[in-house]
Parts: C-alpha cells; structure tokens; sequence
C-alpha cells in the first residue's frame, strides 16, 4: 500500500515497525506531529506515551522505560534537544538503547521555530560532556526516514546507545508516497538478553568492543545501572583500570565499529575534479546540482552521508579520491565541512555553502559554486 | 526477618558522616521492604545525585543511580513501563526541592504510583553545605554567612497541593512511625511522599553552631508536633499522616487509555 506522508508521520511509522512500545515527549515545533500520532497510535497496541514536564523528563522516562525492557523514543527539535543533552549522557554511561529524533530547526537558541536549519550536527556528537562517541542518522527521503528511523532503534539495540535521528523542519513536514509494506520484512534487531542462569553482571563484558546483554527491571535479575562511572556489576568504582575498561569500552564499541555502522550513498564518476558532499535536505539539492552540472560537462562527484556519526571517514576519502575540491552544502556555518577537511587534509579545497535564513540551499547556489571554482 | 535480606552488610559502615540521618532512613526503608516481604526483583531503588544519591550503594534490590534532581523522572518511566514494581525515589532536599521540583510536582499532579522519599537535612551536604530550598530564613551555610535572605518551602505542602495520595512527614527521632508511613507509602497505589527532617551535623549544624549530632536530633524532636496537636500559625512543623486520600493513580488511569484505544484486544 502506498502512503501520502510526511517526514514526521513517517517516523511513527518506522518507530512502530521497530517496535518501539514507549514515547516521553514534550511538544516541539517542527517535531510536534511524532508526539501527536504516537499518543494515539501506542495505546492501540498496548504501548504507552506520556507527555512530561520537560524535555529532560522526556528522556529520562524514556531511559527508565528501556531499562524495563521496552523499546524508547523521544522527539524534539534544538531546544528541546539542548534539555535532553544531560540524559543523553546517562544513556551513554548507563548503555541504555533510546531514540532521540531531532526535527532540526534554525538557531541559535528559540531561533527560528517554523523554519528549516542542520545546525545540531556537532551538538548531537559533543553536547554531552566527557566526549563520548553517538550514533547519529540523516534521511534526506521519506521512504529513507522510515527505513532510518528503523536502523535507529536497530543500532540503539545492538550497541546499547542512544541514536539520534536528524531530520529537519522541511523533511518532518513535507510528504512523499511511500510503500510502508516494502518494510514488512526489514530485518529487527533486538537487545541481547542474560541468559537466566549464572551470576548477572550488568556490565559483563571482556573485550573492547562487547555490548553486555541486558536483562529488564522486573525480570529474572536483579539490575543495577548507574551514571556513576562503575565495574561489571554497577557498582561505582574508584579503580584506574576499572575505569579505563569502562570508558575505553563506550569509546571502542562505536568507534571500531563504525565500519559496520556507517552508511553512505556515493554516485561516482571516472575522472570527476570535484565533489558535492551533503546530508539531509540539503543532499537532495545537492543531488539535483550534480545531475545538471554534469549535463553541462562537469566532472563531480556526490556523496550523500546517512551516517553523520560515527562520520563515514573511508567514504569521504574514496569519494574524494582525484578530486581537488569538495563542496559541502549545509545549513549551518560549516559542520560537516570541518569533519571533511579533518578527514581530506589540507590538499583538498572544501568548499561551503551555508545559509542560516530559514530557507532551503537550491541546486542553483551550488552549480554556481562549482562553476565559480572551475573557473578560479 | 532482617534488613540484611536488603541492605549489603558487606558495604556497612556506610561513607556518611557519623550522626548523619541517612543511614538511619534506609534501615527504616529496608525495615518497610521486609515486613512487606517484597522480593529484590519487584523493587527498584531510584537515587538521584548528593549523600543521600548514594543509597542505592547499600540495596541489593535493583538500582538506579541517576542525575542530581531526576530520580522521579527516571522513575515514572519505569513505573510506567512496567507498573507491576515497586518503584521508590530517594532524593535529598537539593534533588526533591530545587532542581527535581518541577518533576516531583508533577508526578504528585499525576499520581503516579510511587513512594517519594525525600530526605530533608535543610542543606546541599555532598558539595559542602551550601543552602538549599529547605533551609530556614536566616539560616547559615557555606554560601550564606551573613544569613540566608530567602523562605524555605513546606515540601510536605507542596506535594500535597500538587495532588498527592499520601503525605507524611517524620523525622529520624520517630523511627517506628518513619517505617511505618513507608509501608504505608509503598501500598498506597498512588504517589505517596515521605519527608524525613534530620541532622547533618558535618555542615548544617557546623555552620549553624548547632552542637553534637545528638543536639540537632533533639532540636529536631522539638520543631515538630503531631498533626493531632499541630494548629495553623504554630511555629512547630506537624508531623504524622498529613495527607490521605483515594484517586485512580496514573498507570491503571492509562490502562483506560488503551482500553479505549483497543490496545488490549487480543490479549
Ligand atoms: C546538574 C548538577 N548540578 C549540580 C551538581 C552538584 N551537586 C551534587 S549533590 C548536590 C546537592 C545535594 O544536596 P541534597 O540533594 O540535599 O543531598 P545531600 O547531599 O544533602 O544528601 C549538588 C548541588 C550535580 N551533581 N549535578
């Protein structure tokens, strides 16, 4: 069955289809439409939304719940997300599985609250102090939003992290068909669970990389989780070594893994002197520039980012390869672009093309980039 | 029967100070687990951040050591998720009053089915004695020397203004009724609040000149009078049962949403 809907509406979907069973929220604009839908759509399969005081309430009901072992979400847009930032470290130190979508908006602060903005990308991945590593996902289509939406609570479950998914005013609110029943098969991944018998440890894990099966408040265990850095057992620990395998351990299960983690989607060409880098709405724009400014004889290459964190390292590198400039359409002040020029070096010219009025970038600003570049 | 099926004797003695009331508190509240009888797993202890934040340290039921002043917001999403727990949210008066008040007003307009235990020693003791909302007028403190120029709030009022099931205030003097109410709090089936005055000795009394351990206690016994005897105007605090009354707590309430949302067909 095709479905008329727009980006938010195609969040619930995806979250439903994951089986996510709880929603905390506080109403946001552009991200108000997932918090309407779900409170209706939950309780007819027994699930449960509840509206808190605020948006650290929101993520703090929603850690609660999954320690429970329910499938969480939460939505907002940059605000709300500012709130959020001291419980998304608890989700971090505790490694407990939560999806936060954030509906960008244009800031700073209360900023521009019925208008488009990307301006969140380094706040998703550096707002929470110590520094440690999230995942976070960028749709550009609806049909993508569904199906990322779903890899969200599919990697929040494998790797025991909260997940942000990044859409934006534009894509929450601007409508696509989609064909929902294509995702009646999409691969669910669910939390490891403790086996019933032998000893617990909350935190048992022996490489760098293990993710420690959980078991829910309630069930056959007893569960400590704490955000007081702690041993396998949840018990704060005063122990350098301790410590290091803990901390190393949230640093190692994501960084390592962002091989796996990380998705892209690379249109390359032979003999391309430049490339388009995007994410989100902006990638559509910067999709359609590619296509007319190769019909006019350029060589470029595009890469749109599905995975802003861990950022795809390899395939800015491999899409860049001969390439002497890249162009980085976003609406911020340069995000991405400074993850590309750490990624490139200083060889690579990377370009910005930025804009922070609320309004969309068009294919035409970027053909007007890459031609004012070929032609310096 | 013995608070040892609850408290891990292991981690005794506990890293409060010497005559601190929190130690006092969570023998009452393992003293109120095991005369319920409740098992390990049916209960989580939910800590928010500060000396009392550490309790969860000392239970060997589940545990949740969360954020300074969060322990009710973590707590209504696991007592939502699974209503069949025992949920309890220890808070000092910093957790409960300043930062946390907005959620613990909240989960007392919902009735969410919790025990809140907030225990009230007038002042932020693990970062070193600054005034909290719960110090007096006048009051000193690290960050008050020349006298706190703010009221202090009646968290016991509050909570039952908010909407509450079941307010109680004691102090650690009274430990058969503390335990007592804690029960009662934990059976309620709605948001049942247990504020518990007692001394911190190390900075309260220090900067307030209050003397020994032993003299705040008896200070405390005699700022409090039972509600029977309590008359409005009083310049004593009423202790006892301040509130009790029969609402429909949150959880069973949103069991009639999805009722009506056909949540449970097929079940
Ligand atoms: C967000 C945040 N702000 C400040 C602190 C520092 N802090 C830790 S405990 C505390 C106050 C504790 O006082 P209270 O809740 O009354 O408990 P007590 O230590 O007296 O038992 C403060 C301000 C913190 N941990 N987190």
């Amino acid at each position: 069955m095709r479905k008329f809907i727009s980006g938010n509406e195609a969040v619930v979907e995806g979250a439903l289809i994951a089986g996510c069973r709880f929603f905390g929220g506080y109403p946001i604009t552009p991200s108000s439409e997932i918090a309407g839908h779900l409170s209706t759509r939950l309780p007819q399969i027994g699930g449960k939304y509840i509206q808190m005081e605020d948006e650290i309430g929101s993520l703090a009901a929603c850690i609660g719940a999954s320690l429970c072992g329910e499938k969480v979400m939460t939505a907002t847009s940059g605000p709300g997300l500012s709130l959020m930032l001291e419980n998304v470290g608890m989700a971090i130190m505790a490694e407990v599985p939560c999806v936060i979508v954030d509906v960008q908006r244009g800031g700073p602060s209360t900023g521009l609250a019925t208008k488009v903005g990307q301006g969140d990308v380094f706040q998703v991945r550096w707002g929470s102090h110590g520094g440690y590593p999230v995942i976070a996902l960028a749709p550009s289509t609806i049909a993508e939003t569904v199906e990322m939406t779903i890899e969200a609570f599919n990697l929040a479950e494998k790797y025991r992290v909260p997940v942000f998914l990044m859409t934006d005013k534009v894509i929450g609110h601007m409508r696509e068909d989609v064909d929902l029943e294509s995702f009646a098969g999409y691969p669910i991944i669910n939390r490891k669970v403790a086996p019933p018998d032998g000893e617990f440890l909350p935190y048992r894990a022996e490489n760098l990389t293990d993710v420690p099966p959980m078991s829910p408040y309630g069930g056959l265990h007893v569960v400590r989780a704490s955000s007081t850095t702690h041993d396998q057992r949840g018990v704060p620990t005063p122990d350098p070594e301790k410590i290091t395998f803990k901390n190393s351990r949230l640093y190692h299960k994501i960084q390592d893994k962002a091989g796996e983690i990380c998705r892209w989607e690379a249109d390359l060409m032979p003999g391309a002197d430049s490339l388009v880098v995007s994410f989100g709405i902006s990638a559509r724009s910067g999709k359609q520039a590619v296509v007319e400014a190769r019909a006019s004889g350029m060589k470029v290459n595009f890469l749109k980012i599905l995975t802003l964190w861990p950022f795809p390292e390899e395939a800015i590198s491999e899409a860049a390869r001969g390439v002497n400039k890249v162009v980085v359409p976003e609406l911020n002040w340069g995000q991405v672009a400074l993850e590309v020029e750490r990624v490139l070096g200083a060889d690579v010219n990377v370009i910005r093309v930025n804009k922070t009025d609320g309004t969309i970038i068009c294919p035409e600003e970027i053909i007007q980039v890459l031609n004012d570049a070929a032609a310096s | 029967m013995s608070i040892f099926n609850y408290i891990n004797e292991a981690k005794l003695p506990t890293f409060w100070c010497s005559g601190c009331g929190h130690g006092v508190i969570i023998k009452a509240l393992a003293d109120a687990f095991d005369q319920l009888e409740l098992a390990l797993n049916e209960i989580v202890v939910v800590t928010g951040i500060g000396c009392f934040g550490r309790s969860d340290d000392y239970f060997m039921t589940n545990a949740l050591h969360t954020l300074h002043g969060r322990a009710i917001a973590y707590a209504t999403g696991v007592k939502l998720a699974n209503p069949e727990l025992t949920v309890v949210a220890l808070m000092g008066d910093g957790d409960a009053a300043s930062i946390g008040g907005n959620h613990l007003i909240h989960a007392a307009r919902r009735n969410l089915g919790i025990l809140a235990l907030c225990a009230n020693n007038r002042n932020y003791g693990m970062t070193g004695g600054q005034y909290s909302p719960t110090s007096q007028f006048g009051d000193r403190s690290s960050t008050s020397r020349y006298g706190l120029p703010e009221s202090s709030f009646d968290l016991s009022a509050l909570v039952q203004a908010a909407g509450a099931s079941f307010v109680a205030r004691t102090t650690v003097f009274h430990y058969k009724n503390l335990v007592k109410y804690l029960k009662k709090g934990i059976n309620k089936g709605g948001f049942a609040f247990v504020e518990v005055m007692e001394p911190c000795p190390t900075m309260y009394g220090k900067f307030n000149q209050l003397g020994s351990a032993g003299d705040m206690v008896q200070q405390i016994r005699d700022e409090v009078v039972p509600v029977s005897r309590w008359k409005p105007g009083s310049d004593k605090s009423p202790i006892g049962i301040l509130c009790e009354r029969d609402m429909q707590e949150y959880c069973r309430a949103y069991d009639d949403v999805i009722r009506k949302a056909g949540g449970f067909d097929g079940d």
